[in-house]
């Protein structure tokens, strides 16, 4: 039987797969590095215009079941590009825009093969825009895995960087444990509902014979722990703060906003499309993972002395704040998805400056904190960015932005009825704001250290990129909040 | 509209300071451009309450109600009643007396006046935000735009101890945010809106009793730390003592106060029975404070220190008056905030004024005889100490005895006994008040004179910031009902008809 496909909803996908496939051939004819890059770029450039063609559009969906096979069923559609779909995949390109600024500069300096980078970062995103847009199973698995194993090579890209080994083999081992750990629990789920398609499975979870209760309740424990690792929850986040410093910087930005966004799609799609009558099961699940990924995020950070680990370990506890909306259940899950996918959206502007700060200030004067110390003395405006950026992420005044993302997170949890939950965030956010305001006010501090930040073009346009879009989001974030509750 | 021109205009203002264009600004006009601002902000609150329809002082007037987030529900809308128009204008008086007194009495070393100016503002928008503030999301974000201002304030101009003190602050008052929105959106997502004039009529019907005693203990705690109640307090003591003399008048004189007013405003009208549970232990900790507050001023060797420790007191009667659930506490609640922002305000900025001549605060060193070495600010400090222990026909006294006739007959369904026990420590409390302010006058104003050198006189700018502080104290003090008029009805309807 032939299927038709529709070009036109999967052309995000397959214009960055091109440009991936264009990249590695132009390598091997040795083109020079900064052509490499402008094809990168264009490529995400052109996919993101496409995205937006397509947001004007209605809703579009392939790769569906034939009629013949449907029986009485739903259309069951693998890959769907909705308005959910579209806002994650804009999501992902401009972040990954970002990413690919940042990378130019830092090529050059580590001395990376560009050809190699460059494609396997593209593949990575097609793994991401796949991801978000995966209506069953085996392609949000495929996806997962292709978004997940270029990410080991980019870690080690740096081959005379002992450490950078260790991280890659550090993140394949998780990975790997938790794509088993995944595996098995689709294993469940299909041995106990008989479907791989999220609404078929639904449907089968509504009406499943009680038996088979518990089979189905621990194959969707398993199934969010496969997605736990890649948003990097406790138990899964050990390795994030060792590959965040090994990795190349644009790398651990990568991860940290990329990544984890189409984690936390996939997770949102799955629980609220697949296991959305087993709330029971899951929420209280999820709870647990939030408080204690907050906590611990949290609590760690605060004793860390490196700028990229500590904002390793941050971006860990905002894990947390991201997962505790869907710890409301079956129970207005709509809601919580809003907010879970407002804060990812807010958190990746935010946190992509800073790392973009951070970046420039590393390779300048070091990544210590200590050598952030009166950063404002030489670089005033660099220094406030990134004051802004943290007090962005510790979600206070002037950083509205910050503020919304804590006020929606902690309004979904609460109308969940999870109550205590927010209350455990609550305690968080104030040490959080310890370890983000004691670095933004070093940034103001006296000090001997002289050395100018070289920013260089490509990293300052990440900058300002960043900061136009937190200032705009701080002045109107209704904006972002509007646009996805009328996406989810 | 006159609303959104008046948190506006500082808004506006800060923000054109703080561009760069505004580097080319000498200090001088920067200054003026800060009591200018302030001025317009004090000229129109003067207009708003000209225009105040006071015979309906129950209703929101100048109501502003538009659209800003409808995804989550938020709404900008804002408005004044009774409750709200003294601590409005309260606010706008203060901020603008710090700027006619930053005109000349800088904190040492000498601040980048730009920022501070901007920092001022901003905290000024932020102020008069929370009161004006009837969606409870737009509530919470005036309530936190407070903080990081304040916090620069004490961090960058503060005393030896500063960084220390302003993390404390911002940590402590963060911790009692977190809860308080939490709080908030248990109230506004049960009840399925956020505006508090609504919520506030329902009086908490819709809510069950449950949601209204977690509602309650959340939000109480969160406006608690800001109030602040013991044993909540300890943040206060250092941030008001190593603030500089404007940031700790603005500490004491408006910022408390937004705590107490949560309390009217959202805590007691939107979980009565919430309140009915809680009442006791609120009642309880008050007068622990007032007690504490008056034996820590009793220990303190550091002037500024013990006025920081007497806020604890005076407002551990405010939050007495609250704990009576009953229109006459509720009322003294409302005046002992206006009148402590009055006299308080003014004796942190005569302490600024002791601590600039003498170059300690510290009651030893300072040594006594300021009536003959410094008449006029020795006769200023004691009209504010004598106001503070709550002489008779000053501000001070009405307050915290209303606050106590309150408690001698609480509000229906309180255990009677309990308060009028309460009645007796608080009491107690006043009296040790008056105690360890006499002891301090006695100590530096009175006696013989260490050394015999003259001090400065006062500067035109510290008798302009003085003087309408004290003209308000003996106002306030002489005519109490005017204010209390104006309060006395929208009390009633936030209490559900005086019952």
């Amino acid at each position: 039987m032939i299927q038709g496909i529709d070009y036109v909803a999967v052309a995000p996908v397959l214009i960055v797969a091109l440009a991936a496939l264009a990249v590695l051939l132009a390598d091997l004819f040795d083109v020079p590095r900064s052509v490499l890059g402008w094809v990168n770029l264009a490529g995400l450039g052109v996919a993101l215009g496409w995205v937006a063609v397509l947001g004007a559009g209605s809703r579009r969906a392939t790769f569906c079941l034939p009629s013949s096979l449907r029986g009485q069923g739903p259309p069951s559609c693998s890959y769907v590009a909705d308005s959910f779909t579209l806002l994650f995949q804009g999501l992902v390109l401009a972040a990954a825009l970002i990413v690919v600024l940042l990378s130019l500069g830092e090529i050059t300096r580590s001395s990376l093969p560009a050809g190699e980078y460059h494609f396997l970062l593209l593949s990575a995103i097609v793994g991401a825009l796949t991801l978000v847009a995966a209506r069953d199973l085996i392609t949000l698995v495929v996806a997962l895995e292709t978004l997940s194993l270029p990410v080991f090579a980019l870690v080690a890209l740096r081959r005379y960087d002992g450490v950078a080994t260790e991280a890659a083999v550090k993140l394949f081992l998780v990975s790997v444990i938790s794509a088993a750990v995944m595996l098995f629990g689709i294993s469940l789920v299909y041995g106990a509902t008989g479907a791989m398609h999220l609404d078929r499975i639904a449907l089968s979870l509504d009406h499943l014979p009680s038996r088979l209760g518990p089979v189905a309740a621990a194959g969707t424990i398993l199934v969010i722990g496969g997605f736990a690792f890649k948003v990097a929850a406790v138990p899964f986040h050990f390795w994030a703060p060792d590959v965040y410093q090994g990795a190349p910087l644009p790398i651990a930005v990568f991860l940290s906003v990329v990544s984890k966004a189409a984690g936390f799609a996939g997770l949102a799609i799955t629980l609220s499309l697949g296991f959305p009558s087993y709330g029971h099961v899951w929420g209280p699940a999820i709870a647990v993972l939030a408080a204690l990924t907050m906590t611990l995020g949290n609590l760690v950070a605060l004793w860390q002395r490196h700028s990229v680990r500590l904002l390793a370990w941050s971006s860990v506890a905002q894990s947390g704040y991201m997962l505790a909306p869907l710890a409301v259940g079956s129970h207005k899950l709509p809601g919580a998805v809003a907010a879970t996918v407002s804060y990812v959206a807010l958190y990746a502007v935010m946190n992509l400056g800073a790392f973009a700060v951070v970046a420039a200030v590393a390779r300048s004067r070091g990544p210590l904190l200590d050598d952030f110390q009166g950063l404002a003395r030489r670089d005033p405006l660099l220094a406030t960015a990134l004051a802004f950026f943290l007090i962005c992420l510790a979600g206070l005044p002037p950083g509205i932005m910050g503020l919304f993302a804590k006020i929606v997170v902690v309004q979904a949890t609460v109308a969940g009825g999870v109550t205590w939950l927010a209350v455990v965030m609550a305690v968080n956010t104030v040490i959080g704001l310890y370890y983000y305001l004691s670095w933004a006010a070093r940034l103001f501090r006296p000090t001997t250290s002289d050395v100018p930040v070289r920013t260089g073009n490509a990293t300052g346009l990440a900058i300002a990129a960043a900061a136009a879009g937190a200032v705009v989001l701080s002045v109107a974030p209704q904006i972002v909040l509007d646009a996805v509750s009328a996406a989810t | 509209m006159i609303l959104l021109e008046i948190i506006g205009l500082p808004l506006l203002g800060a923000l054109a300071l703080l561009l760069p264009a505004a580097r080319g600004l000498t200090d001088q006009t920067i200054r003026w451009c800060g009591v200018a601002l302030s001025g317009v902000v004090l000229a129109m609150v003067a207009a708003l309450a000209g225009a105040f329809d006071y015979g309906r002082s129950q209703r929101m007037q100048f109501q502003l109600n538009w659209r800003w987030a409808p995804s989550i529900g938020l709404r900008f809308h804002l408005g004044v009643d009774g409750v709200s128009l003294p601590l409005v204008a309260l606010t706008a008086l203060l901020t603008f007396l710090c700027f006619v007194y930053s005109l000349r009495h800088l904190p040492t070393p000498a601040p980048d006046v730009r920022l501070w100016t901007g920092l001022l503002l901003v905290l000024e928008v932020g102020l008069l935000g929370t009161f004006v503030a009837l969606d409870l999301i737009l509530f919470f974000v005036f309530f936190e735009i407070v903080l990081i201002p304040m916090y620069l304030v004490i961090a960058l101009w503060g005393g030896t101890a500063r960084r220390a003190a302003a993390f404390k602050f911002i940590l402590y008052t963060l911790l009692g945010s977190g809860l308080l929105l939490v709080g908030l959106l248990l109230i506004g997502m049960n009840a399925g809106t956020l505006d508090m004039v609504q919520l506030a009529a329902r009086h908490g019907s819709g809510l069950s009793h449950g949601i209204q005693v977690a509602a309650f203990v959340l939000v109480g705690l969160g406006l608690a730390v800001k109030a602040p109640m013991w044993p909540l307090h300890t943040w206060l003591p250092d941030a008001h003592t190593e603030a500089p003399t404007v940031g700790s008048v603005l500490l004491a004189g408006v910022l408390l106060k937004m705590g107490t007013y949560g309390f009217v405003r959202i805590a007691l009208p939107m979980a009565p029975s919430g309140a009915k549970v809680w009442a006791p232990y609120l009642g309880f900790l008050a007068v622990i404070g007032i007690i504490y507050g008056a034996l820590a001023c009793l220990a303190q060797r550091d002037l500024k220190r013990m006025i920081a420790y007497s806020s604890i007191g005076h407002m551990g009667f405010v939050l007495l008056g609250i704990a009576t659930l009953t229109p006459v506490g509720v009322n003294a609640a409302l005046f002992g905030n206006i009148a402590h922002g009055l006299i308080t305000g003014l004796l942190f900025f005569l302490v600024g004024g002791v601590k600039e001549r003498y170059g300690t605060l510290d009651l030893d060193e300072l040594g006594g005889g300021m009536l003959a070495r410094a008449p006029r600010l020795a006769s200023f400090l004691t009209f504010a100490s004598i106001a503070s222990l709550g002489l008779p026909g000053l501000a001070g006294f009405w307050g915290e005895m209303l606050a106590l006739l309150g408690a001698y007959k609480p509000g229906g369904g309180l255990p009677r006994e309990t308060f009028v026990t309460f009645m007796v420590f608080g009491g107690l409390g006043a009296v040790l008040t008056a105690a360890y302010f006499l002891r301090m006058l006695s100590k530096i104003t009175h006696g013989r004179a260490t050394a015999s050198a003259p001090v400065a006189g006062l500067t035109a700018y510290e008798y302009a910031a003085w003087v309408p502080l004290i003209a308000l104290t003996l106002v306030v003090g002489l005519w109490p009902k005017t204010l209390l008029d104006l309060t006395t009805a929208p009390v009633h309807l936030l209490l559900g008809g005086g019952s």
